[in-house]
């Protein structure tokens, strides 16, 4: 039986798909989609939700069928009836979801199903950790063979299920989304793999929403849009804007809207002074104005997160103050903060925010249940159906009806979803955490004019973002936290991504002005 | 790339780790010692709590729940589960003493194996339905868990039987070494499903079943097959524990083994085992069981009501998931 193969760059292999249609009833998901992915090359695929990224990945590792078309491995013509043939064939796929099991070892993990084992089917411990050992050691990697996968980190995670995509030796792999939740030196560890697997001649296809990271890593990107591929481009010869043109298919100048003037003369409509909860973060102080949107900045473990779980009363500060329109206020519990006006949008979604095997309608109106309760506490559906279906034309969900199952939904429409309940709210104070994540730039663009409707009427939003220029383009000042603390604060135009990558790093004695 | 391999580097105390089943060792003998130091203080106390009568009680006493164990450990790291293996074992005996007893008076070892095949069939029955017509494990084994138990007072008309032949009832009683057979049975199926499932591949497979069942599939492990062995497993061995039970007592009645299924999942889960799958060892689970069994002799030597025993085994459920989630937290 073999295992890894180290001399990997005897399979060079090429992947071609020519002319593949999928249907699904009225929606023509690909339309005679054609690409070739070379042995030695990272090839991005990008594309907004619903462009047809996701099928084309699905046909590819055999989840779907296509109706047309053909796909050549090494020349040959293949059909794959299950993923499990895809893989067989060596095309190894990764997903955002980690198949990892926590309470095994690396190396259990990487070659799960694969140990090696003597003749009565008995585990050969030290011939398994050897073979780890020595694949961990080609990636230069150093983890721990017989560490237990539930006590890594969440990069280490993912560097593990790549490993385990790797150690079946495919010469095809296939990354969806596979820095969604590292962070930005996590992200770097990552390449660095990436890389060293192209110069092993893998050839790898990269799907990603996040078109810098694209930029940096892609040796040549394909377009998609509505089911066609408008595009294969050597990465020298594309910008990031021509690839935004041409995934939306028009001019996106500034996607992030107008800013319109900050009044800072009154109250502030939210302060808060001298938060703590030790050990998590210390020493917060901010101020946010009526129509102000402050970005909060940082690396993810920064205590961002904390900071506005805290003023939301989900998990609350130790001590210190906050003061909403000159009034002390101090949230123990999510139902407090709401009363006071504070609303708070998660980070995420599937397993925070959302319902998702409930309707888009009850999704809408669980944060304001209470408003929608009648006499001796019936529901008033009536009321409710109508004030859902207004939120979801305002907010464009695309979907025929209220009455639609959240989880069904695109990742953008589910996040418009998110926002649009606690928008209809009405709130003085809004905390949006990541409010873009894994979201196509349409969507992205939509929920950034509703930030500014929603400042422009009067709210104090506090956007965290580990997107940069998010946060650039939105806030009106932003802050950087670093380890639990506010490490720089910026007025928008002082700002710059090095700055801020600086500051939130701790490299420079980085500061600013307020 | 020193600088990448050095932050990837695992600082875990990861060999003390791997041995989950430490703590419920250290409880159990805790349990064990912390009596026996009251039994020689306390001042008219005739017998000490670690002496050999007791010791036999109480390894009597798990001797059915430990091999019913066995399999239900296998279920649950596969992310599985089993509520019909009380009346399975209850069936299981009720069908071999009918072929005893009745006017079949079918030999022995004959009536033994068809009790055996009657839990396997009960399994194969769980099995199927929760591999391949996708019902919850839950539903179908609560399912199959009344109708094992329909099924017993069904058959024996809803009474028991007893007087067995001397080499039936002499499995239940008899001994090896000094030891009663049930225990010497019940130590070695726990010594030979731990090893199994630490060391041989094809067990070693529930731990990706039940970690993530799709990925488990994706790397080459026939999933539905494993599921439907386990249940055949769990539903045989909870056969034997009903056949060497009724072979002890030299009897069998309709009612055998009520709630035995809720003992048994309680003991796998304070052994570390989780609902969720992907954890839990035989080991593990069989220290539950000596943990849950040393409850109702402390009792009766600490002389408190009998009634306690079902309350501080709750606790000790709770409690123990509650350790080991602390335990898990970094």
């Amino acid at each position: 039986m073999q295992y890894v193969d180290t001399s990997r760059n005897s399979r060079q292999v090429t992947l071609q798909v020519n002319g593949l249609c999928k249907r699904f009833g009225v929606v023509q998901a690909l339309n005679m989609v054609s690409v070739g992915i070379h042995a030695g090359e990272v090839h991005a695929l990008v594309g907004e939700n619903g462009a047809g990224k996701s099928t084309l990945i699905n046909i590819l590792t055999g989840a779907l069928a296509p109706d047309a078309g053909e796909i050549l491995l090494a020349g040959k013509r293949v059909a794959f009836r299950n993923a499990r043939e895809a893989a067989r064939a060596g095309i190894a796929a990764v997903f955002q979801e980690l198949s990892l099991v926590g309470a095994l070892s690396v190396a259990e993990n990487i070659f799960a199903n694969r140990q090696p084992v003597n003749p009565i089917g008995f585990i050969h411990w030290d011939e398994l950790h050897r073979r780890t050992r020595e694949l961990l050691r080609m990636f230069d990697v150093g983890i721990d063979p017989e560490a237990l996968v539930e006590r890594l980190s969440i990069a280490q995670q993912q560097v593990v299920e790549i490993l385990k995509a790797l150690a079946a030796n495919p010469c095809v792999l296939l990354l969806d989304e596979p820095t969604s939740s590292l962070t930005h030196r996590e992200t770097e560890i990552l390449f660095d793999l990436i890389r060293r697997l192209r110069a092993q001649g893998e050839a790898i296809v990269y799907v990603s929403h996040h078109l810098p990271e694209v930029l940096e890593l892609a040796d040549r990107v394909t377009v998609l849009r509505d089911g066609y591929r408008v595009a294969t481009r050597p990465r020298r010869e594309v910008t990031e804007a021509d690839l935004i043109r041409l995934m939306v298919g028009r001019e996106l100048r500034d996607i992030y809207g107008e800013r319109a003037t900050v009044r800072r003369d009154g109250e502030p409509r939210l302060r808060v002074q001298g938060l703590a909860r030790p050990g998590v973060f210390e020493e917060i102080g901010f101020d946010v104005y009526p129509g102000e949107i402050l970005g909060v900045a940082g690396l993810v473990g920064a205590g961002r997160t904390e900071v506005g779980r805290a003023l939301f009363g989900s998990e609350p500060a130790a001590r210190g103050v906050i003061l909403l329109d000159g009034n002390p206020i101090w949230p123990r519990r999510p139902d407090e903060a709401m009363r006071f006006g504070i609303a708070y949008v998660t980070e995420d979604r599937k397993a925070q925010g959302l319902f998702l095997r409930h309707a888009i309608r009850d999704n809408l109106v669980a944060p304001r249940l209470e408003r929608f309760r009648g006499w001796a506490g019936w529901m008033r559906d009536t009321k409710i159906d109508g004030y859902a279906s207004a939120l979801r034309q305002d907010f464009n969900v695309v979907a025929p009806d209220v009455y639609q199952e959240v989880g069904r939904l695109s990742g953008g429409n589910q996040q418009k979803v998110l926002l649009a309940g606690w928008m209809g709210c009405r709130p003085r104070v809004l905390i949006a955490d990541e409010p873009t994540r894994g979201v196509d730039v349409g969507a992205r663009m939509e929920i950034y004019q509703h930030l500014r409707g929603l400042a422009l009427r009067g709210a104090a939003i506090v956007l965290i973002s580990s997107d940069l220029q998010e946060i650039l383009g939105m806030s009106d000042r932003l802050l950087v936290m670093r380890g639990g603390r506010i490490a720089a604060r910026f007025a928008r135009e002082a700002a710059t991504e090095e700055t801020i990558i600086a500051a939130a790093l701790g490299t420079t004695a980085a500061g600013g002005l307020a | 790339m020193n600088t990448v391999t050095a932050e990837l580097a695992v600082s875990a105390p990861r060999r003390l780790g791997r041995f989950r089943e430490l703590r419920i060792l250290l409880v159990v003998l805790a349990f064990g010692i912390g009596m026996e130091v009251y039994t020689i203080w306390q001042p008219g106390m005739d017998t000490e709590f670690l002496s050999g009568p007791t010791i036999n009680t109480i390894l009597l006493y798990l001797a059915s729940y430990a091999i019913m164990a066995c399999g239900m450990t296998v279920l649950l790291v596969s992310g599985g589960f089993d509520l019909s293996v009380g009346s399975v074992a209850a069936l299981a005996s009720m069908v071999a003493a009918i072929l005893m007893k009745g006017q079949a008076h079918l030999a022995w070892p004959l009536a033994f194996l068809i009790g055996l095949a009657t839990g396997a069939a009960v399994g194969l029955a769980n099995g199927l339905i929760v591999a391949r017509l996708g019902i919850n494990p839950f539903i179908t084994t609560l399912g199959t868990m009344l109708i094992a138990r329909g099924l017993t007072y069904i058959v024996s008309g809803g009474t028991g039987r007893s007087g067995f032949p001397d080499a039936f009832h002499y499995l239940g009683a008899g001994k090896f070494l000094g030891i009663q057979l049930p225990i010497v049975i019940s130590l070695a199926l726990v010594f030979v499903f731990d090893f199994l499932l630490r060391k041989s591949r094809f067990f070693r497979q529930n731990y990706y079943v039940g970690g993530n069942e799709q990925a488990a599939w994706l790397s080459g492990i026939a999933v539905n097959r494993i599921k439907v062995f386990n249940y055949c497993l769990s539903g045989t061995l909870a056969a034997l524990a009903g056949l060497l039970f009724s072979a002890r007592l030299n009897a069998a009645a309709p009612n055998f083994g009520d709630g035995d299924e809720l003992k048994v999942i309680t003991a796998v889960i304070v052994g570390g085992a989780s609902l969720a799958g992907g954890r839990g060892t035989v080991l593990g689970a069989f220290l539950g069981c000596v943990l849950l069994a040393m409850i109702r002799p402390a009792i009766t030597f600490l002389q408190i009501q009998d009634n306690w025993e079902k309350f501080i085994i709750g606790a000790i459920l709770i409690g123990a998931v509650l350790v080991d989630r602390i335990g898990r937290r970094k």
